[in-house]
């Protein structure tokens, strides 16, 4: 996918204009928000297995060579196909010629990032083949021609009433008069729509969430059971994962299983986990004939050698955009790439380069609340000031900005100078603001006054006040 | 240049960084001291160990059908208890009269659901894969995970693994014994019986969608309904 980071300041503030958009978010918080704190509350173990995932994929990730080795010769072994791709377009180039092989016409997927990242659809199209989204939500933006604006909830920008309009438009078969705007409505459609893809299927594309190294397993975590569809039914099953997915043991993918769902949707487990090891052995009544999992690094590699190496645990649950005040105003359209969200700020930069992706982490508040319910304890803010100060010293921020951070760097690291201009500055704020109580305007706080008023300072600088031995707050704004 | 000879370059370039990335000291700083040890990683796929086990688990063989039961139950499976196998074809039957569905089955091929007394029943019964246009299937599980309620099927001769997905009703029959407390009880009885299948289901409620504005709706494109024969009572014992 071609990424748009760059517009960050545009597609956010239309982002923000969009009522229809609003609209569709204000549904993340009784969605997921509620219903992961009262999943989490039922399982006292939760911040314990935590720590223990992160050990796992620290483990893991310091021996990646070692288990990816392992991985691959286990899949050999159950008679499957292992397949490097080093960038997107080596990867692109094995599906295709994976589905040339296979003489595929119809080719249907389940849900996976890592080929949105690829643009894995748009390769099979331009080689001639028909892609089938059978995720709904992925089915939703896929007639739409979108991308997706959630990693586990593809269309979640979007409100019924648009689905609606999107369905009548694109099943044109179906009589025009029937009913069709309750989500269940919607929902028997696409699975009747669907259910011919499915059954008239070349090649069935998944994702992964784990790739076993003990037995050469690849796992997919769903609810709809359309993963399943998609691997059982074609002949050939081909898998698309990126090379961090790895993990030792199925009991290592077990305990962080116990994180994932409830992280994600909150539940305490998915509707469908489900672990594909090797084809259909000789006397199995069904599933696929062949087998090929195609590893994509894609700058994952390289990324295990910065201070985003941590962002690699990341288990695409979805916690931290669910959680995150700026995903919830801006959805994940604006972020202009794959992995949206505080992950995508601390991923994408290193993935798609500091230049490109340079306004994402400074897309946060560092209010905290993404680490605070991120499963794999990845230090998102930590890794998002550690791209900003890349931002910085590559002078890829605006001239303006750095030449203030310098005054001001300048000026906090002299003390009496500190003091003079603190007090000074605050002496004119409260004047110029005196009669109101607040400022309308304010030189180089544009930012903030252009949506609402800036609130005068009472009462002197911090410093002085301390040192007069005031502790608590003054009398007029406790009165108030 | 061949797709083989294209990702065997490939696979020497990404190593190659890997190699330079995990030398580089970085990660160790970075994750707590975690450093590459090729031995302890072949000891960890040796031994195994388990994570923790929640300690909602910890009760006796009655308590973790219980529990089973009420977590199956919770995600909008329905559960039925029947005292022996026998009256099994009648509970299907019973069920599908019930929920208004054609008196058809398509069964797993196990002699212990086939070599029931079906002539009793009105039902059309078959055995073997799922077509499209089964409705309602019977499959055995290898476990069933009180922890969450979750069931456990592997693929096989006996256990095709469209069953569990096409037809709009699955109905599982499990026995009281197969009722374990946690998914590692699930993978121990797996490696038991051999080699990894091809497919491994961890099956938990019917099939649904939140995907339009957040309303969970079941039968997204899997079963509409998953309704649990559960045969038996638990064997008498202490506490795990
Ligand atoms: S960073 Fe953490 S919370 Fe965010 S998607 Fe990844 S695992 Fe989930």
């Amino acid at each position: 996918m071609q990424p748009t980071s760059l517009a960050f300041k545009e597609t956010a503030r239309r982002a923000l204009d969009d009522a229809q958009l609003q609209r569709a978010l204000l549904n993340m918080k009784p969605g997921f928000q509620q219903r992961r704190a009262g999943t989490v509350a039922k399982l006292p173990e939760f911040d314990a297995l935590r720590d223990q995932a992160r050990a796992i994929k620290n483990h893991t990730l310091a021996n990646l060579d070692h288990y990816l080795t392992r991985f691959e010769a286990q899949v050999q072994a159950a008679g499957g196909h292992v397949h490097w791709a080093a960038t997107a377009q080596e990867a692109t180039d094995i599906v295709v010629a994976l589905c040339r092989a296979a003489g595929a016409r119809t080719v249907t997927k389940g849900k996976s990032m890592v080929a949105e990242e690829i643009a894995l659809n748009d390769a099979l199209q331009a080689a001639g083949f028909h892609p089938l989204e059978t995720d709904l939500g992925e089915y939703i933006i896929q007639l739409r021609d979108e991308c997706p604006s959630h990693i586990i909830a593809p269309a979640l920008h979007l409100t019924r009433q648009q689905i609606t309009r999107t369905f009548q438009e694109a099943h044109t078969h179906l009589p025009a008069d029937r009913p069709l705007d309750e989500p269940r409505q919607l929902t028997d459609e696409a699975r009747a729509v669907l259910r011919d893809g499915f059954l008239g299927a070349d090649v069935g594309i998944t994702g992964a969430n784990f790739l076993v190294a003990e037995t050469g397993s690849t796992v997919i975590v769903t609810n709809e059971g359309n993963g399943d569809l998609t691997q059982t039914l074609p002949k050939t099953h081909i898998v698309v994962s990126s090379i961090e997915k790895v993990v030792p043991t199925l009991e290592d993918t077990t305990t962080i299983l116990r994180l994932l769902a409830r992280s994600a949707t909150g539940q305490e487990f998915s509707a469908y986990t489900t672990f594909s090891t090797g084809p259909r052995r000789a006397d199995d009544p069904d599933g696929p004939e062949a087998f090929h999992v195609v590893l994509v690094d894609n700058g994952r590699a390289a990324l295990l050698a910065t201070e985003a190496a941590e962002a690699l645990r990341c288990i695409r649950c979805g916690a931290c955009m669910n959680h995150c005040p700026v995903y919830g105003a801006v959805g994940g359209h604006a972020y202009g790439w794959v992995v949206p969200g505080p992950i995508g700020a601390a991923l994408d930069p290193g993935l798609i380069g500091v230049e490109t992706a340079r306004h994402l982490p400074n897309a946060s508040t560092f209010c905290g609340r993404c680490e605070s319910v991120c499963p794999m304890r990845i230090p998102l803010t930590t890794i998002m000031r550690h791209w900003r100060t890349q931002e910085h010293a590559r002078k890829l921020s605006p001239g303006r900005i750095r030449w203030g951070l310098g005054v001001w760097a300048y000026v906090a690291a002299r003390p009496r100078l500190y003091r003079l201009c603190t007090r000074l500055g605050v002496a004119a704020m409260a004047w110029v603001g005196r009669r109101r109580g607040h400022l309308r305007r304010w030189p180089g706080a544009e930012g903030w006054t252009r949506y609402r008023d800036l609130p005068a300072p009472q009462g002197g600088t911090f410093v002085d006040r301390w040192q007069r031995g005031e502790r608590g707050a003054p009398a007029r704004e406790t009165g108030r | 240049m061949s797709l083989a000879d294209a990702s065997a370059a490939a696979r020497a370039r990404i190593f190659a960084t890997l190699g330079k990335s995990l030398s580089a000291g970085r990660l160790a700083a970075a994750t707590d001291g975690a450093t590459a040890d090729p031995a302890a990683a072949d000891a960890r796929i040796a031994a195994r160990p388990r994570g923790i086990r929640p300690a909602r688990v910890d009760r006796d063989p009655a308590g973790l059908i219980a529990l089973f039961v009420e977590q199956a139950v919770a995600v909008q499976a329905t559960v039925a208890r029947l005292a022996k196998p026998d009256a099994v074809p009648q509970a299907v039957a019973d069920y599908l009269a019930e929920h208004n569905q054609p008196a058809r089955l398509r069964c797993a091929p196990q002699r212990w659901l086939t070599g029931l007394d079906w002539a009793a029943t009105a039902l059309e019964v078959s055995q073997g894969p799922a077509a499209a246009d089964d409705t309602a299937s019977l499959t055995g599980a290898v476990v069933g995970v009180a922890e969450t309620g979750t069931l456990m099927l592997a693929s096989g001769p006996a256990g095709p693994t469209t069953l569990n997905f096409l037809p709009d009703t699955h109905i599982v029959a499990l026995r009281a014994e197969q009722v374990v407390a946690s998914y590692e009880d699930g993978w121990d009885r797996i490696r038991a019986a051999g080699p990894m299948p091809r497919t491994v289901n961890m099956i938990t409620g019917p099939s649904r969608t939140g995907d339009i504005e957040q309303v969970i709706q079941l039968g997204a494109h899997g079963p509409r309904r998953l309704h649990i024969l559960l045969i038996g009572e638990a064997a008498a014992g202490s506490a795990r």
